[in-house]
């Protein structure tokens, strides 16, 4: 196993994913329906770290982190849980009307040190950090803050699991996020630690990608109040990431890395 | 002969006084498909304004009868009506709701003090006929028109797919 393929597996054995730089790889889930009717609904769930969307040729997600709320705030427990080599899955019983927010989140820090020449990995709490030994050498720290969002809704959408925490990148929906439709304007907010999140740089990308030459990105920034507005011509499920950088406020000489990436479904009109 | 000319036109007046009250009839024909599989599709027919805001449901066609409500899974493939209106009903719904139907042409009549239309307000309306099959596509058609009947109004589309003609006839 080369080094590469190494800090892979590890990052994946902490519950990293990819947030710590812009790598290639992506971590993503995909549910099988976003919009449902009907009484005994489920919907079953996809993830995975991949170089492209939405396929799986690199990693299954892990899942530990998974939260699940119904749409009266309820945790719900994600059911038949399964990780494969390329891909793991789980199922969500849709017992309530409204909308279900799937989420990873992961906050902290993640450190890469050498001790008596040995290259070791540490992650933890932000004020955990003075656990990597004194004696280690070479040591970068990382503050990460990670979020990653799928959101799913059975009957009319609803929006009461919607309130910020005030911490990370955060989308505030304007639209709802299951009511996204081709040709109709779209708009979205973002804040970061609470506050409107300026000049966010946002990517979206939709799937298909192995069936066209093109990517085609489509790259967005939000506005002073942490806006923005896209309107989209094809359906499909969309990649939509937004990164950022910036110095952290805990741990000093390091940088914090902020990700937040949901899966959205836009449906033809 | 005056005499019975008066009667006959007094009988006559008696007839249109009954057939005063105006109305809208609309036609829709499930077509014939030639498929391995067939299932009778999900009808929705509604009222929208001319902007595209929902303003009337006149009917659902759905599997209502499957054990569990089982059919309402399916709804949700009528896109644009559960959108606009379905998503936030529950099923059955009396007066709207009904059966799947077989190919052929079916009307629905509705005098204009029907309750589902005795508080429409006057403007332009679209009539919307939205149906989805199993195994098979999606169509939807919208048919023009003005609200009250002032004068006898006529619009009918074919469809290509999942819908046959469509007409809609308003009588004043």
């Amino acid at each position: 196993m080369n080094i590469k393929r190494l800090s892979a597996c590890a990052l994946l054995a902490l519950g990293l994913g990819t947030a710590m730089t812009a790598q290639a790889h992506r971590a993503w889930m995909l549910p099988s329906a976003t919009v449902l009717s009907g009484e005994n609904t489920w919907v079953t769930v996809d993830g995975a770290v991949s170089n492209s969307l939405f396929y799986f040729e690199h990693f299954p997600l892990n899942l530990e982190r998974l939260e699940v709320l119904s749409p009266s705030g309820a945790e719900v427990k994600a059911q038949n849980q399964a990780e494969g080599r390329y891909r793991s899955m789980f199922d969500v019983e849709l017992t309530e009307e409204g909308t279900y927010t799937l989420q990873m989140y992961r906050q902290g820090a993640f450190a890469r040190y050498k001790l008596n020449g040995e290259p070791k990995r540490w992650s933890g709490p932000v004020d955990q950090v003075n656990e990597i030994p004194a004696q280690a050498t070479d040591v970068r720290v990382s503050e990460i803050d990670s979020r990653m969002q799928v959101f799913v809704t059975k009957g009319a959408p609803s929006d009461a699991t919607f309130k910020p925490t005030g911490q990370g990148i955060e989308l505030v929906p304007v639209t709802h996020p299951n009511d996204l439709v081709t040709g109709e304007v779209i708009s979205f907010k973002f804040l970061l630690d609470g506050q409107p999140a300026q000049n966010l740089p946002l990517v979206l990308i939709r799937d298909g990608i192995r069936y066209r030459d093109q990517v085609g990105e489509i790259e967005l920034t939000t506005d002073a109040a942490g806006a923005v507005e896209v309107t989209f011509d094809e359906p499909g499920m969309y990649w939509l990431e937004a990164e950022l950088e910036q110095p952290s406020q805990n741990i000093e000489g390091a940088k914090r890395r902020l990700s937040y990436s949901a899966t959205l479904e836009v449906l033809p009109l | 002969m005056q005499w019975k000319q008066v009667t006959a036109a007094l009988l006559l007046s008696t007839a249109a006084g009954q057939a005063l009250a105006a109305e809208l009839r609309v036609q829709v024909e499930i077509p014939s498909l030639q498929v391995a599989e067939y299932h009778r599709p999900y009808v929705a027919i509604w009222i929208e304004t001319a902007k595209g805001r929902h303003q009337q449901d006149l009917a659902l066609w759905y599997d209502l009868d499957m054990k569990d409500n089982e059919g309402t899974k399916w709804l949700k493939d009528l896109r644009l009506w559960w959108r606009r209106s379905g998503r936030e009903l529950e099923f059955p719904v009396d007066g709207l709701s009904g059966a799947t139907r077989p190919v052929g042409t079916h009307g629905l009549t509705f005098a204009a003090d029907a309750p589902q239309l005795a508080d429409l307000p006057s403007g332009e309306y679209r009539l919307v006929v939205e149906a989805a099959r199993e195994v098979g596509g999606r169509e939807l058609i919208r048919l023009p028109f003005q609200w009250p009947v002032a004068e006898r109004q006529q619009q009918q589309q074919q469809g290509e797919h999942e819908l046959g003609r469509v007409a809609l006839e308003l009588t004043p």
